[in-house]
């Protein structure tokens, strides 16, 4: 009887090890390997542990590269407050010793989710305090001001102060209203000129030489490519539907295949949300697995190019607002279409209102953005919607301000319940970082 | 006796390559073992100063407000489309550069009248190292300090306003703790900080 349980004991042990160890060794992802629920931030990517433990030797070496190589280009462009050469300096030891600033992980640990508050932040709240303690001999306007109101009252970010610091609230202070001014998309000529991509022109006669577009193609695909800006610049079957041989047809063109052009574009879809899933190699992301409130008939749409762009038209108005909507069930995205910039929107389709007016999901969550490459400058539109999304001041240079000042803007985004009830109304609270910014420049006078 | 003959030439001959190389060796042990940090400290600071004086005197203040008015240096000069970086930034790249490159040795540029107070001296050496270069007009101030677990040689030395571009923007900065700077007075130090070994 001993030696049975002894034998079963064996076994059983044989069996766990080799099931975990296969895990381990061979599968992309290891839900038995989790540790803790991860932050909103990479819940996606989080059974891929590889993803940031690139190595299972050189400790905090080895997270602090896989957090920069996410996110390094990103705190570059957002002109970093507190970056890590701030801190390398041996003067800075008793600074390091309370809060080691040069590791990304001191204040973002993963795996936490007791302890995990807004912005992936896992420290307590009073982190300004520990080295800027003394800031009210300075400014006696921030004498009394709460420890945890620095980076929560719309007035400073630990990173990303482009929209905050207090040159640019004065220079802003007074300005009136602006006339809607966006950016308006290149026209293809641009875009073209810009990538300096090639391809075959085709026409309609030349793509039918191809076997397989002749068995799959109908009257209605033959009108919408003809009718859409690949259409219109020789792009053809060929250079969507085949790899590297033009007898390697490929059914459901990719992102592999839309980045070969349109590069910029791809580079940021997959370093947002919708498509950080398939930049770790996993199956592609689908509103199911989304931790936010979703369309219940959009659950296993897998998120791709094709989710927001039909395959076969250019129509983006649907990938700004529609294709958004069919998945989104948010507060904030349900109030749309009633809330002041849905309504704007819908009269811009119309025809009541200049396009330079219209407001859809796009124009704050992915904008455009004017870019040099090249020498040419041309307008991008910045797929990774979560380059503007969190903290929210993000959005202000890039968006708000095409419309609004910038005082209503930062009161407008410090206000939760206007959020999400998607801006209809105005901001319940006045932030007073702009008053404070010109009552110090009028007393140095 | 041939034989022997030659045997005593080959021994003369490697006892004198032998003691040539013993005395080459000889030589090598005598010699100092490396550049005195002082003189290390010294003649960074001679490169760095004169590159400083030369972007504050050549760039911020030719091509800047005071003179020809064709670019604005400013603390956020990334984001203006003239904007050029103050003379204490670009020091403070040059820095945080040579970090990135080597650890042997780090620099700072420092003020008991800082118009950022991070840049106010911390340690008690650099606090004494700054009091006594702005108390002795063209001297220098050399020491030892701990800092962490590691020993370091700290040398300051004065920072002197060289153009009117320094004196202006500090004497009219709105943090600015001190307003009436003139040319020729030590507005703050540099520090150099050599790890030294551990003893």
């Amino acid at each position: 009887m001993k030696k049975m349980i002894w034998l079963l004991w064996l076994v059983s042990t044989l069996m766990l090890a080799g099931f975990l160890g296969y895990e381990l060794a061979y599968k992309k992802e290891k839900p038995n390997f989790l540790i803790g629920q991860s932050t909103h931030g990479h819940y996606q990517i989080e059974l891929a542990c590889d993803a940031c433990h690139t190595s299972p030797f050189g400790g905090e070496d080895v997270l602090q590269d896989a957090c920069i190589s996410c996110h390094g280009d990103e705190l570059k462009a957002s002109l970093d407050s507190h970056p890590k050469k701030k801190f390398t300096d041996p003067r800075n030891a008793d600074l390091i010793s309370v809060l080691d600033a040069r590791q990304c992980v001191t204040c973002h640990s993963e795996h936490n989710p007791d302890i995990t508050h807004p912005m992936g932040l896992t420290l307590p709240e009073d982190y300004c305090v520990q080295c800027h303690a003394d800031v009210g001999e300075e400014r006696p306007t921030h004498k009394d001001l709460a420890f945890e109101t620095c980076a929560s009252a719309g007035c400073h970010n630990y990173h990303d102060n482009r929209a905050l610091y207090e040159d640019f609230l004065l220079k802003h202070a007074h300005d009136q209203t602006p006339s809607p001014q966006q950016l308006m998309p290149s026209t293809l000529k641009q875009y073209l000129a810009s990538q300096r991509v090639e391809w075959p022109m085709e026409n309609l006669e030349s793509i039918k030489h191809h076997s397989k577009v002749q068995a799959v193609t109908t009257a209605e695909i033959e009108h919408d490519w003809l009718s859409s800006a690949h259409g219109k610049a020789g792009v053809g079957c060929n250079s969507c539907h085949t790899g590297e041989s033009s007898e390697n047809w490929i059914e459901k063109p990719d992102h592999q295949q839309c980045q070969s052009c349109h590069s910029a574009e791809v580079t940021g879809f997959l370093a947002g949300k919708h498509g950080m899933r398939l930049a770790q190699a996993l199956s592609p992301m689908t509103p199911a697995q989304a931790r936010q409130p979703m369309q219940s008939d959009a659950g296993h749409a897998q998120l791709g190019c094709n989710s927001c762009h039909n395959a076969h038209t250019d129509n983006r108005i649907a990938a700004s607002t529609d294709a958004c909507l069919g998945c989104h069930a948010d507060d904030h995205s349900l109030a749309f279409k009633q809330s002041p910039h849905g309504q704007l929107w819908q009269q811009v389709l119309n025809g009541d209102r200049t396009a330079e007016e219209a407001v859809s999901c796009a124009t704050c969550h992915m904008p455009r953005e004017s870019v040099d490459h090249y020498g040419e400058s041309f307008t991008q539109v910045q797929h990774n919607q979560n380059a503007t999304l969190r903290p929210n001041e993000k959005m202000i240079r890039s968006s708000c301000m095409s419309c609004h000042t910038l005082a209503f803007s930062i009161d407008a985004l410090a206000d939760d319940n206007l959020i999400n009830n998607n801006f209809s109304g105005s901001p319940g609270q006045h932030i007073e970082s702009i008053d404070m910014a010109v009552s110090r420049d009028v007393k140095h006078r | 006796m041939k034989t022997t003959l030659t045997l005593a030439l080959a021994a003369v001959t490697c006892a004198t390559l032998l003691t040539g190389c013993n005395k080459e060796e000889a030589t090598e042990a005598a010699a100092p073992a490396g550049i005195e940090p002082q003189i290390f400290t010294d003649s960074l600071f001679a490169v760095m100063k004169s590159d400083r004086t030369n972007y504050t005197k050549l760039i911020v203040q030719r091509l800047g407000p005071n003179k020809g008015d064709f670019i604005k240096p400013n603390e956020h000069w990334e984001d203006m489309a003239e904007g050029a970086p103050l003379p204490a930034q670009m020091f403070r790249y040059g820095a945080e550069g040579v970090a990135d490159m080597t650890s042997d040795f780090t620099y700072s540029l420092q003020s008991v009248w800082p118009i950022n107070s991070q840049n106010a001296p911390k340690t008690p050496l650099e606090k004494e190292g700054l009091q006594y270069v702005a108390d002795n007009p063209g001297k220098n101030f050399y020491g030892e300090e701990k800092l962490g677990d590691v020993t370091y040689y700290t040398a300051v030395y004065a920072d002197v306003a060289v153009s009117p571009a320094c004196t202006t923007c500090h004497n009219e900065h709105k943090d600015s703790p001190r307003t009436d700077f003139k040319i020729g007075d030590v507005m703050g130090g540099v520090v150099i900080r050599v790890p030294l070994a551990s003893r």
